[in-house]
């Protein structure tokens, strides 16, 4: 009895020691700097201080000097459409409820990977992407292949008040991401109910917000009230591992099941080159309430996301 | 009477830095929470304390009185409540007619925090008139008060930055900073009643 026991948790050990070296990996690569990684590029900038480093043809961008930041953005110089992290190839899962967006807006650039990606996709798109940071702007492009055009417009200046200025002027767009927090510091006024009415304006009939946001602490509860009291119901994208967390909300409706299954055979091909499985993203869209539904709502009058964020 | 005007010093300093951490808050989501913006925020709070401190000097050259000190609390607190009702279209109004945020927020901040911060101002030079009573002891007083008013101006900026965001919302937190204003303004009036007769 006592020998099959131990036989069978061993064999259930072999089975979960692959799965265990590939989330360590997953680990090394995303929790702190390899080793051997060489700084290529520092540079303080008004926002944060932005550090880029190199390790074999991976190249890394962090916005803080710890070393146990969180890397924010990756990038394979020898497979460049592939994307490196997690929570990239899950906002790229906005395309299975609007597959064919027009006019694009990016609120937070990072490493530039999503609007190159959709740029590549979406010839005939045009992108607008809000950055407050220049230099941010100036290393996506020096490192990371960022290439600002005709079609792919860089503004830098704060997305909220680009947000407001595109309400005033009635923009319309079709897929809208918003990717403007990093781990350190959230911009309060870019997590509550007024702001997200705004993007919700800014939104086509059948438009989508694919937000990049947190699903750890206190503020997860406050966060998604307020994305529910703005938007309904909506998809909530969660990885159990790296804590990321992708809002994907449709005030024009969600798609049924059938219909993302369908919209996920053909993205399938074309989203390949991007590291993007269907098979990964699919089983993660969940519409359940998994928050405190009593918590407060953000709003401009009450917004102390950064203290909720660190209890 | 001494204890009183520190006390209303106190609290003095406790509200200017109150209320000018809600002012990031105030004009975030016009004008973002960049750099400037606080810059803006700051420049316009030691404008308009420096020429509260010229006003309150001369104030205090006209019969200075616990009675007319109460005044000054009294008229910050009504010029200071206006803000929880006005500060949204004041601010739709810089946004329509001023794209640049950096002046924007300037402009914005002028208009919402001139008026209550100058008042303000006037209440430290006033009180070292109140509480000086020869020359030799009026370096020492005017340190004391400093002090208590700088204490009050630190506390302020922890307790609203700390706590009172966390648990108000920042027309209530307005709402609290006028009434503190009004009752120290009515506690110097009572006082000043009492003193007379």
């Amino acid at each position: 009895m006592n020998g099959r026991g131990t036989q069978r948790r061993r064999s259930g050990i072999h089975l979960l020691l692959p799965l265990l070296y590939a989330q360590f990996g997953a680990l090394i690569c995303s929790v702190s700097a390899p080793v051997e990684a060489r700084i290529v590029h520092e540079e303080r900038s008004l926002y944060s201080t932005i550090l880029v480093d190199q390790r074999g043809s991976m190249l890394c961008l962090q916005f803080s000097v710890r070393r146990d930041q969180r890397n924010q953005s990756c990038f394979d110089q020898r497979k460049p459409d592939k994307m490196v992290f997690i929570y990239a190839r899950m906002m790229m899962a906005s395309l299975l409820l609007q597959p064919q967006p027009k006019r694009i807006l990016m609120i937070g650039l990072g490493g530039g990977t999503l609007p190159m990606a959709l740029d590549r996709l979406f010839p005939e798109a045009t992108q607008d992407v809000v950055e407050i940071d220049e230099a941010v702007v100036r290393v996506a492009r020096d490192y990371f292949d960022f290439a600002p055009s005709d079609r792919v417009k860089v503004f830098a200046q704060d997305g909220r008040v680009f947000v407001k200025r595109a309400v005033r002027r009635g923009e319309k767009y079709d897929l809208i991401m918003l990717d403007a927090f990093n781990g350190d510091y959230i911009p309060e006024h870019l997590m509550t109910r007024e702001f997200l009415e705004e993007v919700r304006a800014l939104l086509t009939p059948d438009g989508v917000l694919a937000a990049n946001t947190f699903s750890i602490s206190r503020l997860y509860d406050h966060e998604s009230v307020t994305y529910a009291n703005v938007f309904g119901t909506y998809f909530n994208l969660r990885t159990p591992s790296t804590g990321n967390r992708i809002v994907l909300a449709a005030p024009g409706g969600l798609p049924t099941a059938e219909t993302l299954g369908a919209r996920a055979e053909t993205l399938s091909a074309p989203l390949k080159p991007y590291g993007i499985s269907m098979r990964e993203l699919l089983p993660m869209i969940r519409e359940r309430e998994d928050w405190d539904s009593d918590a407060r709502e953000l709003t401009d009058q009450y917004a102390p996301a950064n203290i909720l964020q660190s209890q | 009477m001494a204890y009183l005007i520190y006390l209303l010093a106190f609290v003095g300093g406790f509200t200017i830095m109150s209320l000018e951490l809600l002012g990031g808050r105030v004009l975030a989501p016009y004008f973002g929470s960049s750099i400037y913006v606080w810059g803006s925020i700051i420049t316009v709070f030691m404008l308009s304390l420096s020429i509260g401190y010229l006003v309150g000097g001369r104030l205090s050259l006209h019969h200075p009185s616990l009675g007319r000190f109460a005044v000054i609390f009294l008229a910050a607190a009504v010029c200071l409540y206006p803000l929880v009702y006005f500060n949204e279209a004041i601010m739709v109004w810089v946004f329509e007619r001023i794209e640049d945020p950096r002046y924007g927020s300037l402009v914005a901040s002028g208009f919402l925090f001139i008026v209550p911060t100058v008042i303000m101002g006037m209440i430290s030079p006033y009180s070292v008139r109140l509480l000086v009573q020869s020359t030799e002891s009026s370096g020492q007083v005017a340190g004391f008060l400093y002090f208590v008013s700088t204490l009050g101006s630190a506390l302020g900026t922890l307790a609203t930055s700390f706590y009172l965001v966390l648990w108000f919302e920042m027309n209530t937190i307005l709402t609290l900073l006028t009434l503190a204003l009004l009752a120290m303004g009515l506690l110097a009036a009572i006082a000043s009643r009492r003193v007379q007769s």
